[in-house]
């Protein structure tokens, strides 16, 4: 995509996980989730968080890229965090001129700590799968097929209608428009979008008319012989392993 | 903006959203005819993309969420075009939550879907012009509706989170305002220019 309009890169695909099968990616990284939810110790949710950093950094992901993302915190999530402490109700200790609430403090830790968690393994896990292998996964997860056909279909598209927006971009630059906070930047972009609408609708028409041409009746082949390997199993096994302990340190904590 | 992410919500929270999204979606795919499906897609591309072009807001920035207009341009497919922006933010950049997949779906995709059609009387036939008014008035009350989604699963996960949620509710002011004149500059330009992508403009067709 053309810069100055993707607000982020994507992380680099991983050799070592490309080699798992796409559902057990998909499963592995909803069961961590889930896992990571259902923690409730902040001193086993710290250990998970310096496993999970190791792995991330274990398969591949540098420090750089993970850290670009655990500070990309949405702007609600900082207000939370602050306001937290601050206003819940509960015992507080005073540090300085303002009183913290104890409870507000620890759920505001836990937060934070399930928050960066999930983050990293949907980064670790999810991230740089690639879209049309994720759009097999969730097929032969039983995921609707219409829903799937939508979603590959977006994939492929999302690049080309990125170009054409390069494009655009590239032309409002010429003629030297800067975005600013002004009616005219406003309109600039609404016309941008617009265009872009217009461009990808008649685009759209062509590309029905071609598959129709080729009697495309609502889906494809979706052919891959994706077979669960060893790798796959003792990767599924391992994480199990994992999961489980971290459940049990946390039962027992 | 508009995206929770995970570890935020309580599990009933989740469950709800996840189930709420789901019949959206149902809803969206029953009303989506196969051969429609390269269409839909690409249109759903588009707005993936423009939610990616930064708009400036005095020293900060916004994002635009769109969805005022995906309801005026997809109608109840809104749902499934949302749902795939989300899933390709998580696949492309790692972005995003899994648990939240449901309650984020639904805090943008549904308060655009109602919006646009209710304010279907007012389009049918409308001028350019009338058309981008009414569309920056649905687009608006979109992002309050979505903020007012995002409070609700704030509010319901913990009573402790109600404080910081008028701070919150305040970052949706300006977004709601730029949303506004952008979608209503587009809606005007696409009754110009190519009215057929706004089915909202047309009276039903009559199918055999």
């Amino acid at each position: 995509m053309s810069e100055g309009l993707a607000c982020s890169l994507a992380p680099p695909s991983r050799a070592g996980l490309d080699r798992l099968d796409g559902r057990v990616r998909v499963l592995a990284a909803a069961a961590a989730v889930a896992t990571i939810l259902a923690l409730g110790s902040p001193v086993v949710l710290t250990l998970a968080l310096v496993l999970g950093l190791g792995l991330a950094l274990l398969s591949g992901l540098s420090g750089r890229d993970v850290a670009a993302r655990l500070v990309h915190m949405e702007g609600f999530l900082l207000v939370l965090l602050v306001v937290l402490p601050l206003t819940a109700p509960g015992p507080t200790i005073a540090l300085g001129p303002v009183a913290l609430s104890q409870p507000g403090l620890d759920h505001a830790i836990l937060v934070l700590l399930r928050v960066n968690l999930c983050a990293l393994a949907i980064l670790t896990l999810l991230a740089g799968l690639e879209p049309v292998h994720l759009g097999h996964a969730l097929a032969r997860l039983k995921v609707p097929a219409k829903l799937v056909h939508l979603f590959l279909f977006s994939a492929r598209y999302v690049a080309v209608i990125g170009e054409e927006a390069g494009r655009l971009h590239e032309a409002l630059r010429v003629r030297a428009f800067r975005p600013r906070t002004s009616l005219h930047t406003l309109r600039t972009l609404a016309y941008f979008v617009g265009q872009l609408l217009v461009r990808a609708f008649e685009r759209a028409e062509r590309v029905d008319e071609a598959m129709r041409c080729r009697a495309f009746a609502g889906r494809f082949a979706l052919i891959a012989d994706a077979r669960l390997t060893r790798l796959d199993a003792l990767f599924a096994g391992g994480l199990a392993i994992g999961l489980a302990g971290l459940l049990l340190l946390d039962r027992l904590a | 903006m508009a995206h929770i992410p995970d570890g935020v919500l309580s599990l009933p929270v989740i469950a709800a959203g996840g189930a709420g999204a789901a019949i959206g979606l149902a809803l969206g795919l029953r009303a989506l005819d196969e051969r429609e499906i390269p269409k839909t897609a690409i249109l759903a591309a588009v707005f993936f993309v423009a939610s990616l072009v930064a708009v400036p807001v005095g020293p900060s920035s916004v994002h635009v969420l769109l969805g005022g207009l995906m309801g005026l341009v997809l109608g109840v497919r809104a749902f499934a075009a949302v749902f795939i922006g989300l899933v390709l933010q998580a696949v492309l950049f790692g972005f995003g939550g899994l648990s939240t997949l449901g309650v984020d779906t639904l805090n943008m995709a549904l308060p655009g879907v109602v919006l646009a059609s209710l304010a279907r009387p007012l389009l049918l036939g409308a001028s350019p012009a009338r058309a981008g008014v009414v569309a920056a008035v649905v687009a608006a009350l979109a992002v309050f509706g979505t903020a007012a989604g995002v409070s609700a699963a704030l509010a319901l996960s913990s009573s402790d989170y109600v404080p910081a949620l008028k701070i919150i509710l305040l970052t949706y002011l300006p977004l709601a305002a730029v949303e506004a004149v952008i979608t209503g500059f587009v809606v005007s330009f696409l009754a110009r220019v190519k009215p057929e992508i706004l089915p909202v403009l047309q009276p039903p067709e009559i199918r055999p």
